[in-house]
């Protein structure tokens, strides 16, 4: 049994033969992650979103400038489109670098899909957020029965 | 020559499970010496209904084409030598019986995917071992055990591991992940299955290096879950659970 003591020393396990992951924020891991986490959150918020619109009241025949104007009107609606809007941009551009991440394999292609992807999900996350906190339920010199209930007349 | 088969050639014999029958086998065959592209050919071979994929591959390249090449060893399923692509889904062709497959169409075997073809059904392996051997495969204890004594586990810990130390190497899992055909970079499932392995060992004190391993971006988070790899494993290991434990270990931060 004290042959153990006198075996010939093993060389260490050989490095790996990619280098390691550098330190900092894993892309990866929490990407996965954000897409689990917001699609919970989605199906939540979409499902939330098609019953009030569709099956509400009038259900589909209520939608008109002055339901949507109505809807901006109110911080929880506001909230609740900006949050579907940020979730679900980012949840399919993510999806979407995934799938080229995939199939496209030249670099100069994934280079360009991505950026195009990138600029899409920007670009509407920007004009969605303006126009849901910027949006005027009652612009002047409109039809009364055109706006919101609680616009002043005239 | 089997007793099967002297039996059978015996007129009057009626017992069904010794009267042969005629199977069609369509396989992809490549030649890199006079091919350019792999091309398909059909094989009609005598079986019995207690024969394999593999038997029929025997007596193809014994009596009718000496040329058809293929991998094979133990020839029980215990090697991991024989996987291919029977009838699109991967096997070992040692495992898999003709009574289990539809033999009014064609049986169609192919080499594994995504991983470079050599010559008909034998694709180089090199790749699928080079990520093998990235994880670390083997015990790296942080401690001697006693003197004379073995390393003490109980049996609460060595279950903890038990499924992913089925594996036999055969490829089939990480030849039938759309992630490895289209990412060669992947680990591939084999991969971290053997990881799984160590990583879960109750001895084993390197499973934070192993997991740091597998949290690159051509590790685990490359898994979308497709369970083709479950489905293809000839020892029924649940290599998507498998996965999907070394992500829960990953977020965690500990094995």
């Amino acid at each position: 049994m004290t042959a153990i003591d006198n075996a010939p020393a093993i060389e260490p396990p050989r490095s790996p033969s990619r280098p390691a992951r550098k330190r900092g924020v894993n892309w990866e891991k929490w990407g996965w992650i954000y897409m689990r986490v917001s699609g919970v959150l989605l199906l939540v918020l979409i499902f939330g979103h098609l019953f009030v619109n569709l099956m509400v009241g009038d259900g589909v025949h209520a939608i008109d400038f002055g339901f949507v104007g109505g809807k901006y009107a109110s911080p929880f609606w506001q909230v609740w489109d900006v949050l579907m809007l940020w979730l679900a941009l980012i949840h399919g551009g993510n999806g979407m670098r995934t799938i080229v991440n995939d199939y496209a394999t030249l670099p100069t292609t994934r280079r360009i899909l991505k950026g195009a992807i990138f600029v899409a999900v920007a670009a509407l996350i920007l004009l969605g957020t303006l126009v849901v906190f910027t949006f005027e339920p009652c612009p002047a010199g409109s039809p009364a029965d055109l706006l919101p209930s609680f616009c002043p007349v005239g | 020559m089997t007793t099967a088969t002297i039996a059978a050639d015996r007129p009057g014999n009626a017992d069904p499970s010794v009267i042969p029958f005629t199977v069609t086998f369509i396989i992809r065959r490549f030649d890199p010496d006079t091919d350019t592209e792999p091309r398909w050919q059909d094989f009609d071979v005598e079986m019995y209904a207690t024969d394999r994929v593999l038997d029929a591959l025997h007596k193809i390249k014994w009596e009718q084409d000496g040329s058809l090449t293929f991998r094979r060893s133990c020839a029980h399923g215990i090697c991991g030598s024989d996987a291919m692509r029977i009838n699109g889904r991967n096997r070992l062709a040692c495992k898999t019986l003709i009574k289990d497959l539809d033999i009014s169409k064609p049986i169609y075997v192919e080499a594994i995917k995504g991983l470079p073809l050599e010559k008909d059904l034998i694709v180089d392996m090199d790749p699928f071992f080079a990520s093998f051997r990235e994880v670390q495969p083997f015990l790296i204890p942080g401690s001697k055990p006693e003197p004379g004594k073995e390393r003490v586990q109980s049996v609460a810990e060595r279950a903890r591991f038990d499924d992913t130390t089925k594996c036999i190497l055969c490829a089939a899992c990480t030849s039938s992940c759309p992630v490895f055909w289209t990412d060669g970079q992947y680990f591939g499932p084999a991969a971290i299955v053997n990881a799984h392995r160590f990583i879960f060992d109750s001895r084993d004190d390197a499973s934070q290096v192993r997991l740091d391993i597998l949290n690159d971006k051509e590790g685990v988070w490359r898994c979308r879950t497709t369970f083709n790899c479950t489905d293809a494993c000839p020892r029924g290991i649940q290599v998507t659970q498998a996965i999907a434990e070394v992500k829960q270990a990953l977020m965690r931060g500990h094995a």
